[in-house]
């Protein structure tokens, strides 16, 4: 990974004249940094799959594929370094005192070792030491935390407005009119051409929540009557997994968000067939589905575009049989699943918000149908 | 036991029921709650302490048990939550609490040379409305069922984050039975602290000029004025959780314009100043401990205290370094950035005086010195990982992750337990007139240090890949499955380490060695009178001219006066 | 309780001041957060009524709250000169001033609970209001039991000669009740009506 890449986010192509220490610094270090986590972490290898691209389940923050996670994984690397560093010195000191100064036998006994009460030079070196280190670590700081908080967006960078739910994430793309829910699509950015950032709003329906997706940007808590922002820029593409990272109550650990990053045309792609509004089934079991569907209490919550489906405290299923998984993430999105879920959806997720709709078998089938048909 | 109206004559007046014996349960009982004696509030605080402890620790196990395969479905996700809840809430206030003030209590006038506490009866208040506090909290699994799958033990964190603990999402009385035993326990904390500080000011013995006291008062000196500095904003928080559930207060009802972000400013101004009161009672332990076992007096004693006030008063303005995912401008999160990388000098030149007083002593591993040598390594781990979460744009991938919970518990557990296991050892000869046994010490040392490691390092690798905190169950194929097994395995050492730690508090009371009055050679005045002291703690109130009374009375052709 | 002195040249500070030192700064960290509470919501409320359309600068109670502070001064001087019938003045005055500062808020109350429809419960300044200055009344309550007490018992003559200090630590606590009023009466009914 080169340092010479054009960014939207520092006003052009990175030409600036001055040496730049922390940079010297931070690529020196990074190289046998990453050397060392990449035997520490020993992650398996992303696993190929066909509808969602690169699968990436291990979300190690240590292999950024994103900026602003690279620019932190850049000051992560130098701090890790520097620790490492200490860790190591103090250590030596520590198991060198204990060594050369342990008790060595009975004779020891017999008299005190001299009596020493202090230093003053000795105690103004060790003060000057870690004064000398945080100020290192205080001017990377807030550089970084500048560069990634105060990032200007193009304006035409793509928008999403996340909302979350307890247990789910609502996605909105405001400037493209599509809802969906738990999965994010998004192009992949480049370094060489017109860089496609993504800004992302976060706010959310009920407690707090946080968005966090390791290899792509830090978490951003996503807090009620609060309206939070980040963003995001991967150069690669596949299928990335994030975790809510704010405990929100009963099923916080199957609130689970996937990031799907796309070349830009499948992006397009996507995009269109988001829009395209979904059909209405006249035949077989997915009519009758279509039917027990709108009869039932299911549009109270949940929304399908163009229909009375108008219910907002449930994920919308307008293009339901698009996504991998169901119930944030709970359960990968096959037919057997979706019929469970409708079935009970509390076999799957105890406590979440749905519940057993207490439909009888010939409703699930039907419903399960139907809501196989949009896509 | 009025130190005013002390006669040595007194004599404890004969029976008068049956039952009545001395060392009957009845009158162990009876002595435990009328007692006002210092001692035995201390003893008190530090036996409840560790039975919430061995509580917390079996919660702790459980949740390791559910975490060590993927899809686990050895609890349910709603248990969990109501474990992590209930076992940190616990660790902090019904373990971590009590445990260093029963150790303030109990040494604290011994150091200084006094007959007690200032204020003896309300010390045993104190004492009675922290117990309470904790059979209240932990009264919940019985007494809040609530509605239908709502109720039972609290299970929102034990930072509590509004608005889920809003009536809306925390249906029940759950909550409200943490905001009343956290209410509870507060004021305990404080009357104990008021006490501690008007002892330690108000109670010196002649001579003990503040620059004399032990570093072990001073330190909790501190501690009690950040107590009473910290625990207010916490019942502020508590108190207007309990206006919002039961009155319809808006404090923070984000529907009505209240603000989720307020209770994380109040509770974290309480909750970082916290961390310092429960790990300086550690650094108070080890600057007792680290010299007399190095046979050296503390290197440089002036800095010793100087860092220990500076910490503390950094630490009342670094408490949104909990809060750096939160949303706060650049400027703030800046501020607090640096603010936090501030506490790592003075605790960096601790850590090196500890070390420059181990230089050119000559160490006896006892089982104290143990403990601190382990408490040395494992809180310089600490510190190093409090670095990385300080840089506030790598916090924003550590927060609530694993990464967290690791970094923690090397505070907690590899500093805090480490020193008052250390502490225990040291003083049980004082406290009880038995010597600990080493052999069952050592197996306790070696087992839980291993077995502490083996739980809490993998945590970090987890955290580096993503893994959140507080989550019941995972997927298999993220990366975490290996690491929480082996963390997971670890419990089973640590519970073999405690296991060994409590026969042997049994074994060595029994059949201990007699200890003598101070089998350590030690040089701090609690070591002057008898093991166990008396009620009235010194016969004569003894006079000091130095920092190491002790050693001036066995070195009268080298005292320490003449240096100072 | 006398500090366990050997000798006359080795002085210590008082139990009771010390402590009742430490009991203000905790109380002072206690009124700070709801203080804050209140300037963080300043000018926030969703719905009225807002401060500026129902606080009345309460200039009267003020007045004697503030005056207590002096007449509790007064009625130590006279008990310091051994004027036990001054003292007893001066010290029920302290207590008239101080019921009539909590009669004034409680009618405050009353007024803004019945005419003016703000309670806890109505948005933010009402929520931020009655518990900060609910919180300063509760004190003064506190305090004018301890007053109350301690004339009571003097009037029985319960109170020993030796125990100045301990009325002093009372006078303390009122001065802090004072203070803690300037404070407040500062922030609720100068500052918050002059923001909307």
């Amino acid at each position: 990974m080169s340092r010479k890449k054009i960014s939207p986010l520092s006003g052009g192509s990175d030409t600036r004249g001055e040496v730049d220490i922390f940079r010297v610094i931070a690529g020196a270090v990074r190289k046998g940094g990453s050397l060392v986590l990449a035997w520490v972490l020993a992650a398996p290898a992303p696993a190929q799959s066909t509808d969602g691209g690169i699968m990436r389940p291990v979300a190690d923050m240590f292999q950024p594929l994103s900026r602003p996670a690279e620019m932190i994984h850049e000051s992560a690397v130098l701090v890790l370094m520097i620790t490492a560093a200490i860790f190591v010195v103090v250590t030596a000191m520590l198991v060198f005192v204990v060594w050369k100064f342990r008790r060595k036998g009975p004779e020891d006994d017999m008299e005190e070792p001299p009596q020493i009460y202090g230093s003053t030079h000795i105690e103004l070196a060790w003060t000057v030491i870690p004064i000398l280190i945080t100020f290192v670590l205080i001017l990377v700081t807030s550089r970084t935390i500048g560069e990634i908080q105060n990032a200007k967006m193009p304006e035409d960078a793509l928008k999403i407005r996340l909302v979350g739910h307890q247990w789910w994430w609502e996605v909105h793309y405001p400037d493209l009119g599509i809802i969906t829910a738990n999965e994010i699509h998004v192009p992949v950015s480049t370094r060489t051409g017109k860089p496609r950032p993504t800004e992302i709003i976060l706010e959310s329906a009920d407690v707090i929540h946080s968005f966090w997706v390791p290899q792509l940007a830090g978490k951003t808590d996503m807090v009620p009557n609060k309206r939070n922002r980040t963003w995001i820029e991967p150069f690669a593409t596949g299928t990335f997994f994030g975790n809510c990272a704010e405990y929100c109550g009963t099923q916080h650990a199957n609130m689970l968000l996937r990031v799907i990053v796309e070349e830009p045309a499948d992006f397009d792609k996507w995009v269109a067939n988001m829009k395209r509004a979904p059909g209405v089934p006249t035949e077989g079991m997915a009519a009758q589905g279509h039917r027990d569907f709108y009869g039932n209490s299911c549009v109270s919550c949940h929304r399908v575009d163009g229909t009375v489906a108008e219910g907002v405290f449930g994920p919308d299923l307008t293009k339901l049989m698009t996504r991998q998984t169901i119930g944030a993430g709970v359960a990968p999105l096959t037919p057997e699943n979706l019929r469970t879920w409708v079935r009970d959806p509390q076999s799957l997720k105890t406590g979440c918000l749905m519940p057993d709709m207490k439909l009888l078998d010939s409703e699930v089938d039907s419903i399960t149908a139907y809501l196989l048909t949009l896509k | 036991m009025n130190p005013d109206t002390f006669d040595p004559n007194f004599k404890i007046p004969a029976p008068e029921r049956i039952g009545d014996e001395r060392g009957s349960l009845t009158r162990l009982v009876q002595e435990m709650v009328f007692t006002v004696d210092h001692k035995r509030l201390g003893l008190m605080y530090i036996g409840s302490g560790l039975l919430f402890f061995v509580i917390a620790g079996i919660m702790a196990a459980m949740i390791r048990i559910q975490l060590a395969v993927p899809r686990n479905d050895f609890l349910e996700p709603d248990v969990f939550n109501r474990l992590f809840t209930m076992h940190g809430t616990a660790m902090v206030f019904l373990v971590g609490m009590p445990i260093i003030f029963g150790f303030a209590n109990y040494l604290v006038p011994l150091m200084i040379g006094a007959r007690d506490m200032a204020f003896p009866r309300l010390n045993a208040f104190g004492f009675w409305v922290f117990f309470f506090s904790g059979l209240l909290l932990y009264f919940s699994y019985l007494g809040a069922p609530g509605l239908y799958a709502a109720g039972s033990a609290p299970d929102v964190g034990w930072f509590a984050y509004s608005p889920l603990t809003a009536k809306a999402f925390s249906r029940g009385h759950s909550t409200d039975y943490w905001t009343l035993s956290l209410l509870m326990g507060g004021i305990g904390s404080l009357v104990t602290s008021i006490n501690i500080i008007v002892t330690t000011l108000c109670l010196r013995c002649k001579g003990m000029i503040l620059g004399r006291m032990p570093l072990f008062v001073w330190l909790f000196l501190v501690v009690a004025f950040l107590v009473i500095i910290a625990i207010p904003p916490l019942s502020a928080c508590q108190i207007m959780l309990i206006l919002d559930r039961y009155f319809g207060a808006k404090f923070f009802d984000t529907q009505a314009g209240g603000s989720a972000v307020l209770w994380q400013h109040f509770f974290w101004i309480f909750g970082h100043p916290e961390v310092y009161i429960l790990i300086l009672p550690g650094f108070a332990i080890a600057s007792e401990v680290i010299p007399v076992f190095s046979r050296k007096p503390i290197f440089g004693y002036p800095v010793m205290v100087a860092a220990s006030v500076m910490i503390a008063f950094i630490s009342l303005g670094v408490w949104a370094h909990h809060m750096f995912s939160v949303g706060m401008t650049s400027i703030g999160n800046t501020f607090f950035a640096i603010s936090t990388l501030l506490v790592a000098i003075p605790t960096g030149i601790k850590i090196f005086n500890w070390i420059g007083t181990m230089y050119g002593g000559k160490l006896r591993f006892e089982l104290p010195m143990l403990f601190c040598i382990g408490f040395l390594f494992q809180f310089l781990i600490a510190g190093l990982t409090g670095v990385m979460l300080a840089i506030a744009p790598f916090d924003w991938q550590l927060t609530d992750s694993y990464f967290v919970v690791a970094h923690f518990h090397y505070v907690l557990i590899g500093g805090l337990l480490f020193t008052i296991f250390a502490g225990i050892y040291y003083w049980y000869p004082k406290a009880l007139g038995k010597m600990p046994d080493f052999r069952l010490g050592l197996c306790h040392f070696i087992l839980f240090t291993v077995g502490f490691h083996i739980t809490f390092f993998p945590q970090h690798i987890a955290g580096f890949l993503g893994m959140p905190r507080r989550i019941y169950t995972y997927d298999t194929g993220r990366g975490w499955d290996a690491w929480n097994l082996i963390s997971t395995i670890g419990v089973i050492f640590q519970a073999a380490g405690i296991l060994f730690f409590v026969v042997n508090l049994i074994y060595s009371y029994i059949w201990g060695k007699k200890a003598g009055d101070d089998p350590w050679d030690a040089w701090s005045l609690e070591w002057s009178t008898t093991s166990p002291p008396p009620a009235y703690n010194f016969e004569t109130i003894p006079e000091v001219r130095s920092r190491r009374p002790l050693w001036d009375l066995k070195h009268p052709d080298d005292p320490d006066w003449k240096y100072e | 309780m006398s500090t366990a002195a050997p000798s006359t040249d080795w002085k210590l500070p008082s139990t009771r001041k010390v402590a009742v030192i430490s009991l203000i700064l905790t109380e002072s960290a206690l009124f700070t957060i709801f203080l804050v509470a209140y300037l963080f919501y300043m000018g926030k409320s969703l719905n009225p009524p807002y401060p500026a359309q129902v606080l009345e600068f309460p200039l009267l109670a003020t007045i004697a709250l503030l005056s207590s502070s002096i007449t509790i001064v007064l009625s130590e001087r006279a008990l310091h000169a051994g004027k036990k019938g001054a003292f007893h003045l001066w010290w029920a005055i302290t207590i008239a001033l101080g019921a009539y500062f909590l009669w004034f808020t409680a009618m405050e109350w009353k007024h803004l609970i019945f005419e003016k429809d703000l309670t806890l419960a109505t948005n933010v300044f009402g929520t931020t209001f009655f518990s900060l200055v609910g919180l300063h009344a509760s004190h003064v309550i506190i305090g004018l039991f301890l007053l109350t007490l301690v004339l009571v018992l003097s009037l029985l003559g319960k109170v020993p000669a030796d125990h100045t200090e301990h009325l002093e630590m009372i006078s303390w606590y009122w001065h802090f009740v004072d203070v803690i009023w300037i404070v407040v009466v500062t922030v609720v009914y100068i500052i918050s009506t002059r923001i909307t």
